[in-house]
């Protein structure tokens, strides 16, 4: 059983990683393609050490933006979601302009942070709050909403009170797809803090993309991208990690 | 202990009113096991429910140990034909919930839930979450979360339904012993013959749409009963084809107007 897990878990991701990469390689290869329009994996491995601190320290910065963009974006979706959750009223004053302000193109928002917020880290922050927050509403209120009927009519049989059927029902019920949210909203955030760097460039990874255009290194961006893509990855397997260990039961019931 | 007082239920559907349950009149001594049987739909789970306390009569009245019903109490337990037991709790959180909820002392009630999970044999299960246990274990789990209740009235409503029948019956023979431990006043809903003729003083059989008491069965077999072989044999078969009758009849009572 640990033997199919670690095969599952551990080798078979692996596995598809090196095929995607030697396709990727291969098809540089086959087909002659200029690295100037598509570097292969060994032009970018090299590009990565030429630079290799600076580009890790970028990173970080990109890193700590989504973190914090996304922690905010979690509590708050949190909040609202239990806000609009407790209430019939205002949950139907207040979806539609959530969703309207969820519809907006967020890039068509990046030129007005900086006319508020200047240079810096908030505009980008705010960038990642403003895409990632509204599946964590989403999913949160539909998890609220899921309670079986059985249940509430325990609560009720037991005379509990709002708060307490809240608490002790709904809310840990919800969490399954609280975590169907977080899972949806973690690469919208790092897309957040890349659009907020690439508009409005000054440190991070995106900030690389945007100065590696301005100098034709096609292979840098690459870097870049391959960098985003590692954070995101590694990102979802956090929070795939956190659920497994705060809602275990979820998977059972849901087979 | 329970008196149900010219009681009818009737929902307003979306195509019109349904009638539930019409003008049902009943009193249930205390300590009386009391079994509800009639067909599916025929208004069994809206007289309970009206009976618990969460669903207010059309008309009629329920009383309960001398105060008339209008929200649920704590000395009235409901056990559901789910286990509608929390996921993420073990079992013996799960038996808990109701101290939590009505602010009880836990330490006080800690030895009371275990000994209902050894009572029931789940003592080796305390630490278990709901999804590792069979049907069977669920339901028991249910059932010991209604009697740390320390419930005056037990209200039931098809409990073993779901379970196949050797477990049923195991159950019911169970609760037929914890009835006689704790002389509790149970109400329990089922459609099944012979579980209402194994666990009831008295049978109640409605008749279908809107439900009303046909009759009111009476059981004189001595306890402890059990299914299969026993010495009275005879009158356990009498009865059932009684009620048989008197639930088929009402099929014919319900056809004859519609064709
Ligand atoms: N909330 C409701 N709104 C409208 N009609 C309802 C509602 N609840 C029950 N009914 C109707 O009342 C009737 C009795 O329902 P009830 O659930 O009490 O039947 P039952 O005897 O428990 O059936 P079963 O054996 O299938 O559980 C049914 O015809 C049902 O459609
Ligand atoms: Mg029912």
């Amino acid at each position: 059983m640990t033997e199919s897990r670690v095969w599952s878990n551990a080798v078979l991701p692996t596995l598809g990683v090196i095929i995607a990469v030697t396709l990727w390689w291969l098809a540089t290869a086959v087909f002659h393609i200029d690295p100037f329009y598509v570097p292969s994996p060994a032009d970018v491995v090299e590009t990565f050490f030429r630079t290799p601190g600076f580009l890790l320290q970028e990173s970080w910065i990109t890193i700590q933006r989504v973190l914090i963009g996304f922690a905010v974006a979690v509590t708050l979706g949190l909040v609202i979601a239990v806000v609009l959750g407790s209430s019939r009223t205002i949950e139907r004053m207040a979806l539609p302009v959530l969703a309207a302000v969820n519809a907006i193109p967020k890039v068509a928002l990046a030129p007005l942070l900086l006319v508020w917020m200047g240079f810096g880290d908030s505009p980008k922050i705010v960038m990642v709050i403003l895409v990632s927050f509204f599946p964590v509403i989403v999913s949160t209120m539909a998890g609220l909403t899921s309670t079986p009927a059985d249940l509430h009519e325990l609560a009720r049989s037991l005379k509990a009170s709002w708060w307490q059927t809240f608490v002790k029902v709904r809310l840990t019920w919800a969490l399954p797809q609280v975590f169907v949210g977080l899972k949806v909203a973690t690469p919208l955030a790092i897309i957040g803090a890349v659009i907020g760097e690439v508009v409005n460039p000054d440190h991070g990874l995106g900030s690389v993309i945007a100065g590696s255009s301005a100098n034709s290194d096609t292979a840098l961006a690459f870097v870049a991208l391959v960098l985003l893509a590692v954070i995101g990855v590694v990102m979802f397997y956090l929070v795939a990690g956190l659920e497994r260990l705060l809602v275990p039961w979820a998977k059972a019931i849901s087979s | 202990m329970i008196t149900i007082d010219a009681v009818s239920q009737t929902f307003k559907g979306r195509s019109g009113p349904v009638e539930a349950i019409r003008d049902i009149s009943l009193t249930i001594g205390e300590g009386e096991f009391v079994t509800v049987i009639g067909r599916s739909g025929c208004g069994k789970s809206t007289l309970l429910r009206m009976i618990a306390g969460l669903l207010k009569p059309t008309a009629g009245s329920v009383t309960v140990a001398g105060s008339p019903v209008r929200e649920p109490r704590r000395d009235v337990a409901m056990v559901f034909q789910r286990p509608a037991l929390l996921p993420w709790r073990s079992v013996e959180d799960n038996v808990m919930l109701p101290v939590e909820i009505f602010g009880w002392r836990k330490s006080e009630y800690r030895p009371r839930a275990e000994h209902l999970l050894e009572m029931t044999g789940l003592s080796g299960f305390r630490k278990r979450l709901p999804h590792e246990l069979s049907g069977g274990m669920q339901q028991r789990v249910s059932l010991c979360r209604a009697l740390i209740q320390s419930p005056k009235v037990m209200l039931m409503d098809e409990p073993f339904s779901a379970l196949d029948a050797l477990t049923r019956e195991e159950l019911a023979v169970e609760l037929q012993r914890i009835h006689m431990d704790l002389g509790t006043t149970i109400v329990f809903v089922t459609h099944s013959i012979q579980e209402a003729v194994l666990l009831a003083d008295r049978v109640a059989v409605l008749s279908s749409r809107p439900g009303h008491l046909r009759r009111v069965v009476e059981i004189p077999i001595p306890r402890p009963r059990t299914f299969g072989h026993n010495a009275h044999m005879e009158q356990v078969a009498g009865i059932s084809a009684e009620l048989h009758t008197l639930l088929l009849s009402d099929d014919h009572l319900q056809a004859s107007p519609q064709t």
